[in-house]
Parts: structure tokens; sequence; C-alpha cells
């Protein structure tokens, strides 16, 4: 026995309230971030990851409330991204109780800057998120790029050397998200997640379309992802955090249980 | 005089751990502080960290706490957490630094031609996330916590004792390394406790009522109360 597959599930908040949406579109309320954060923690969650998807720069300080209220009260790692764009951003977010910041846009527009956070606050802390698509037709060899500004903008880079690249930088662990998958419920892209896991050296976590929990144990099993995170299928009841570990473990993946 | 002083010198997320000690003993006073003379007046000490190891070592040198960290370890109930524990030995493979030397052994990197399991699978570095401790020796800061409990790992060194009698316990990657140590008034672990939910806040909740004396097997924590 050793080091546990981790499943971690995904808080997107805007205004105060944790929401979810389709594509990035179509926004559902889903709850009061505090309480859904200590539900998941009783359940079992190894993790817990909140994006900030607040438009306005004015209501950012928001997050940072939510999160020291959840640290004051859930004794699990906690990682926050959404926005971040500068090593003053970063400080800010640890300082509130994050123990890990994902960088996603300014990863883009200023590769320094993961450099710049990790050399400050050490590689554990600093989470690129990689928001991938493919771009490659059907029968073509297999390309991702990255894109950015909730997948509307595709930056040119292929997702995979992108990976490797900002693990170079020092990022600590990469959380990739399929962005044709997200919020479909159609389960992981695995070609996907397979090759950024297997290209590059850290941690890497699998988002975007987790509908049924054998989805989760493809994630592990197929796409090589050491975490699997999650949003829908908790949000709305349709699953607890506990049953889909069990459903892993009896899928022969070692779970924290 | 603080009950317990969580030692600040700059390097990582400390407001965590000062909450986890809070909520496993609301009762005491519990001070996140860089003035030697707080953390000499203390009843118990903190030594906490992430980060780099040569980061770790000039930020306690330049803030004068150098002293205030080896008295601590010398002479009252004291956790090292994760860097705080590398810290307390003789040298690190991370910038070919210098330790405080309190305990015998070196700090290594996880070596990138181990890390594979016994499927023949890739192993990840850091070392991120839940992992099972193996309690090597009896100890009250152990008490109530089960054998191979997990406990929530972030790191890409690890210490070798230089001393197994040290060892309290130790974790799986793929080989056996050292997740706890022990010496007299000296606990350190290589997880992070206070982000280990039930198991870590079991450890925290020991080390607060924990009087310092290593292996009083006859006398857990619970039984002290």
């Amino acid at each position: 026995m050793g080091l546990a597959k981790r499943i971690i599930p995904c808080l997107d908040v805007t205004a105060g309230r944790v929401v979810k949406g389709v594509n990035f579109v179509g926004l559902r309320d889903a709850g009061d971030p505090i309480e859904i954060a200590r539900r998941y923690d009783e359940q079992g969650a190894d993790e817990l990851t909140f994006l900030d998807i607040t438009a306005s720069s004015d209501e950012r300080d928001i997050i940072l409330h939510i999160i020291e209220e959840v640290a004051n009260q859930v004794f699990i790692p906690l990682t926050v991204g959404g926005g971040v764009r500068s090593v003053d951003d970063v400080r800010r977010l640890l300082n509130a109780g994050a123990d890990k910041v994902g960088i996603n846009t300014a990863a883009v527009t200023t590769p320094q800057l993961v450099a710049d956070a990790s050399a400050r606050f050490g590689s554990q802390c600093i989470v690129v998120a990689i928001d991938a698509k493919q771009v490659s037709a059907e029968g073509e060899p297999l390309l991702w790029h990255v894109f950015t500004h909730g997948g509307r903008r595709d930056t040119g880079l292929d997702a995979v050397a992108w990976a490797k690249k900002m693990e170079s930088l020092g990022a600590g662990e990469i959380l990739l998200t399929s962005m044709d998958r997200d919020g479909t419920k159609i389960g992981f892209n695995l070609d996907l997640t397979r090759a950024v896991s297997d290209a590059v050296s850290v941690p890497v976590i699998a988002s975007g379309g987790v509908g049924n929990l054998d989805h989760l144990v493809d994630g592990v099993k197929k796409g090589h992802a050491d975490a699997v995170l999650a949003a829908s299928i908790f949000h709305y009841g349709e699953f607890t955090v506990r049953q889909a570990k069990e459903h892993m473990a009896r899928n022969q993946i070692e779970v924290r249980l | 005089m603080a009950d317990i002083a969580v030692i600040d010198y700059g390097m990582g997320n400390l407001r965590s751990v000062s909450k986890a000690l809070e909520h496993v003993a609301p009762q005491l006073d519990i001070v996140v502080s860089s003035d030697p003379d707080v953390i000499a007046r203390a009843g118990r000490v903190v030594f906490p960290g992430v980060g780099a190891m040569p980061d770790c070592i000039h930020e306690l040198e330049s803030r004068g706490l150098r002293q205030a960290v080896t008295e601590a370890a010398q002479s009252k109930p004291f956790l090292g957490i994760c860097l705080g524990m590398q810290a307390l030995f003789e040298s690190s493979e991370e910038g070919n630094c210098a330790g405080l030397g309190i305990l015998p052994g070196r700090v290594l990197r996880f070596p990138a031609e181990a890390m594979v399991d016994d499927k023949g699978e890739k192993l990840k570095v850091p070392h991120i996330g839940w992992n099972e401790v193996h309690q090597s020796a009896d100890h009250p800061m152990w008490s109530g916590i089960p054998e191979a409990a997990r406990f929530y790992f972030v790191h890409s060194y690890y210490v070798e004792a230089g001393n197994p009698d040290f060892v309290a316990g130790f974790t799986l990657y793929p080989f056996a390394f050292t997740a706890a140590v022990a010496r007299d008034n000296i606990f350190a672990v290589q997880f992070h406790p206070e982000k280990s939910q039930a198991a870590g806040l079991t450890l925290l909740a020991n080390f607060v009522m924990w009087d310092g004396q290593a292996r009083s097997n006859v006398c857990g924590a619970d039984a002290c109360l």
C-alpha cells in the first residue's frame, strides 16, 4: 500500500455562492461554499479546490473571506484559483488560508509569475491550471492547445509541451481541464490526461467531464491521473465523495477511506 | 507567557498550523511569533515550514531565531513539521546546505531513477497526497492514531536519519523513508498534521498534552488526563 489517489471536489464560486455551468455558461446555483466545504470534508474529500469565477475585480475579496472561514473549520488542503495575476495575489490567498494557489491565464501571459511565485513560496503551493482543447481533426495525430479566458481564446500553445515548461518553471502540480468536456458529464479526455501525465514528473489532477463514478476510475487507470477533480456529480447529491472512493477501491485503486 | 508558540520565520502558511492547534485546544494561548523571547518563554514550541531548506536556514539566521529554535529543541515539548523537521538534521542536498545539526542525519532528494512502484508505474515528485504512516516506535504522540493511518504529505526531499533509534514512523514511496522522528522532547514529522483531518488533529491534540517525555509507554495522552 502506498500513496492514495486523491478525489478533489471543485467549487466554482461567484458572488459568495457555489455555481456550476456547462462549458462555462448557464450557471446554476449549488449553495453556500462554507456549508459545501464542510460536507465534502465530512464525506472524506482529500482536498478542496475553489475557483473564483468572479468577473469583476472589486468582488475579489469575497473569496478571501470564504477561504478564511473554510480554513478555520476544515483541516485538509485547500487550493484556490481564478484571477491570480501577481505574486501579491498568491500571497494574499496563502495568508487567507489557502495551501496552494492555481495560476491559469497569467501563466500564459507572464510565465515568469510561475517562476517567481514558486521561488518565493515553494513549488508545493503553485498549481498551474491548464485549460486544453483538442485542435487536431479526426485522423490527424492528436494535438491539444492551451486556451485562456474561460476557454474562449486559443493561445496556439501545445498543451503537453506547455505542461513540461510549467514544470520546469516550478509548478508543483498541473490541474488539467479538458475544455471540450467540462460540464458535459461524458468523462475525462483520457488521451489528453495520459499524454500530459506521462510527460511530466509532477502530479496531474484530471478535470472536466465527470458524469459517473466509472469516469473517475478511468481517469486514474487509463488517464494516469494522480488525482481526479469533479464538481456537479457531488454538488447535486448524485454521489457522495465516500461513494466515489468506495467505487474506486472496488476497482483496485488505492484511496483514503 | 504563551502556552504554545508557533515559530514564524517567513516560511509558509503558519495560519493553518495555529488554526488547527486552536481547534484542538481552544482554551490555550497560542501565538505565532518571531520574537526569541516569546519562544523562550512559551510552554511548547511548534517549528513548521514549507519551501526550500537554504531559505529556511537563511531566514532563521537573519531573524536571529537560530538560537531560540535550538534552545527550544533542547528544553520543552517541540514539534517540527515538514521543513521544520528537515531543518533539524545536519545537512540537505537541497542547495547543499547545512542544517541546524540538532539530530544526526541528512536530507536527500527522491532519486529520479528509484521513482517506480511495484507495478512498474512512474511515481511523481513532489510526493503529494495521503500516504500511510507506519509507527515504528511507541510514543505518546501516536496515542489514538491507528497504525498505517494516512497523513497528508507534500515534499520532494526526505530525511535519512543517522540513528535508526530516533525513527518513530516511516512511509513507503517506493522505499521506506522517515515520516516521523522522536528524541527526548523532540517529535518531528514530514507530513502536515494540520492538513491531515482527524488523524492530524489527534496528533496535534496529543502534542498539546504531551509532557515531553519520549516513549512513556504506560501513559498515553488519554490516560494522562
